[in-house]
């Protein structure tokens, strides 16, 4: 972050949330999917958890950063259900999942390059292959913004477009590629 | 993925990534900037979220830190577990998808054809995929596209399965014959390399009749010669890196150095030529561009000490200390 004056609070707990938090994030999509019936919420489900999450890390980040996610997350979905008027029975019935997650071992943390190279060219697939152009020549090749429009016979204006959109799904689509050892 | 699908606050968070990145950088931006992460937690956090992921998009284009115009001096740590990550080539990846039909009069076989550093897939009517490596030639009888023979060079096999029909690959005396399969194979100088991906697959030895019949199942590699014919076993994940090329990549799990260059020199025209028995020993691990000789050697030097002479046509690699290039 390049904010400058990111009071030390405020730089310690955002080096907590992206050492700790971030690499939860297939797990916990996986624990709010498993848990939480309406699909069209989970990305907000998961904004929210972050949002208390860090909010908590400013005052002292927790340390047991794992139980400390998917306890919040549940409470959130235990309020959910609760205000809720109907309450939809395998949204209830599925809470005792938690402790199981919670409960389950970490991401590895020593992803080996072959696994991540999987993972980064079926992430790569998935983009529109516009989209995908435009990250491979800018990421990869290292161009910049007018670079790659002219490489690509478009304005700067749609390259800036294309490779936000390249960068905005495939950041997403990774961060739903689960860690896991081979 | 589709725009629609996006979250709003996430895109916005990757439209300053990509000023930040890819455009000019000036104090006006750091200001609306630092404004807009005042704005509230939430646009903090869906900044921190997307630089991570864009963080770790950055690892796999790693090559690009030994260009020598973004070199990193590397630290003493990586020099013991070193992983190079990985640049892809996707442009490259989809390859010319060919269609033949028959043709009268025609000669029995059609062949196709890699040079060094090819790499072209070839789609038949039935729906099976034949992959060509680098340096590669298969024929196809003309009529029936289910005998192939591989003359040289690799080829990775995604047949469409027909028990009617089955089909088959021949490589010198050894046909691989498919019972539903993805499988490659490999001719080298003196002997044939069949793996089998997925399915199920039967090995012949044609000059040897039954005696040498194998039928494969996932994860069975079979190395023959003319005279033996070995069998073993490799992990998915090890068999999915052999076949890596396919994407324009080549991974390597400590391999030596002279291994590495085996393989790398099947790809390009520039070699790389390792000099001496202690150069040759070096191990190295990551992935690699097929294309990308230059890493190798920049590696070799900058994070192993390695002494590397360019002289065009070929690198020369050796375990000479000192000043280096």
């Amino acid at each position: 972050m390049r904010s400058s004056d990111t009071a030390p609070a405020v730089s310690r707990a955002d080096r907590w949330f992206v050492r700790e938090v971030l690499p939860l994030e297939a797990q916990l999509m996986q624990f709010l999917h498993r848990n939480w019936h309406n699909q069209a919420e989970i990305a907000d489900l998961r904004q929210e958890t972050y949002i208390r999450v860090y909010e908590a890390a400013l005052k002292q980040p927790p340390e047991k950063a794992r139980e400390f996610v998917f306890t919040t997350a549940r409470n959130l979905i235990i309020d959910r259900v609760r205000r809720a008027r109907v309450i939809p029975i395998d949204a209830a019935a599925d809470l005792e999942f938690v402790e199981v997650a919670a409960d389950a071992p970490g991401p590895d943390q020593v992803v080996q390059a072959r696994d991540e190279l999987r993972r980064m060219r079926d992430a790569l697939d998935q983009l529109q292959p516009r989209h995908r152009e435009a990250i491979v020549l800018g990421r990869i090749e290292g161009l910049s913004r007018r670079d790659v429009a002219q490489r690509m016979g478009i304005t700067e204006l749609t390259a800036a477009q294309y490779l936000k959109l390249g960068i905005a799904a495939l950041t997403e689509i990774l961060s739903l590629a689960p860690e896991k050892k081979q | 993925m589709s725009a629609e699908d996006l979250n709003p606050l996430h895109l916005e968070a990757c439209e300053w990534l990509e000023k930040r990145d890819f455009a000019n950088w000036a104090q006006d931006d750091q200001t609306a900037f630092d404004a807009w992460i005042a704005q509230s937690p939430a646009h903090r956090i869906a900044y921190l979220r997307a630089e991570a992921g864009w963080k770790r998009t950055e690892m796999l284009a790693a090559l690009r830190a030994f260009h020598p115009d973004r070199a990193q001096p590397p630290s003493p740590a990586r020099r013991t577990s070193w992983k190079i990550a990985a640049a892809i080539v996707v442009c490259g990846i989809a390859g010319t998808a060919t269609y033949f039909g028959v043709k009268q009069n025609a000669p029995q076989y059609t062949a196709y054809a890699t040079t060094i550093g090819g790499h072209k897939t070839l789609a038949l009517a039935d729906g099976t995929k034949i992959e060509l490596n680098t340096d590669t030639q298969v024929r196809l009888l003309n009529g029936d596209h289910r005998k192939v023979w591989l003359d040289k060079g690799e080829a990775y096999f995604q047949v469409q399965h027909d028990a009617a029909h089955p089909f088959q690959v021949m490589a010198g005396h050894h046909k691989v014959t498919d019972l539903g399969t993805a499988f490659f194979v490999k001719r080298h100088a003196a002997n044939t390399e069949v793996a089998l991906v997925e399915g199920s697959a039967r090995f012949d030895d044609t000059a040897a009749g039954d005696a040498r019949s194998l039928t494969l199942t996932p994860g069975d590699v079979v190395i023959a010669n003319a005279k033996t014919v070995s069998l073993s076993r490799k992990k998915p994940a090890i068999l999915s890196a052999e076949l890596s090329w396919r994407h324009g990549v080549l991974i390597f799990e400590q391999m030596t150095l002279s291994a590495i260059a085996d393989e790398l020199n099947r790809y390009n025209q520039k070699k790389l030529v390792i000099a001496d028995s202690a150069a040759a020993r070096v191990k190295l691990g990551g992935t690699f561009r097929t294309d990308d000789v230059q890493a190798i050697a920049t590696a070799a030097h900058e994070v192993f000490g390695l002494k590397v002479k360019d002289q065009g046509n070929q690198f020369v690699i050796s375990a000479a200390k000192g000043a280096g290039n």
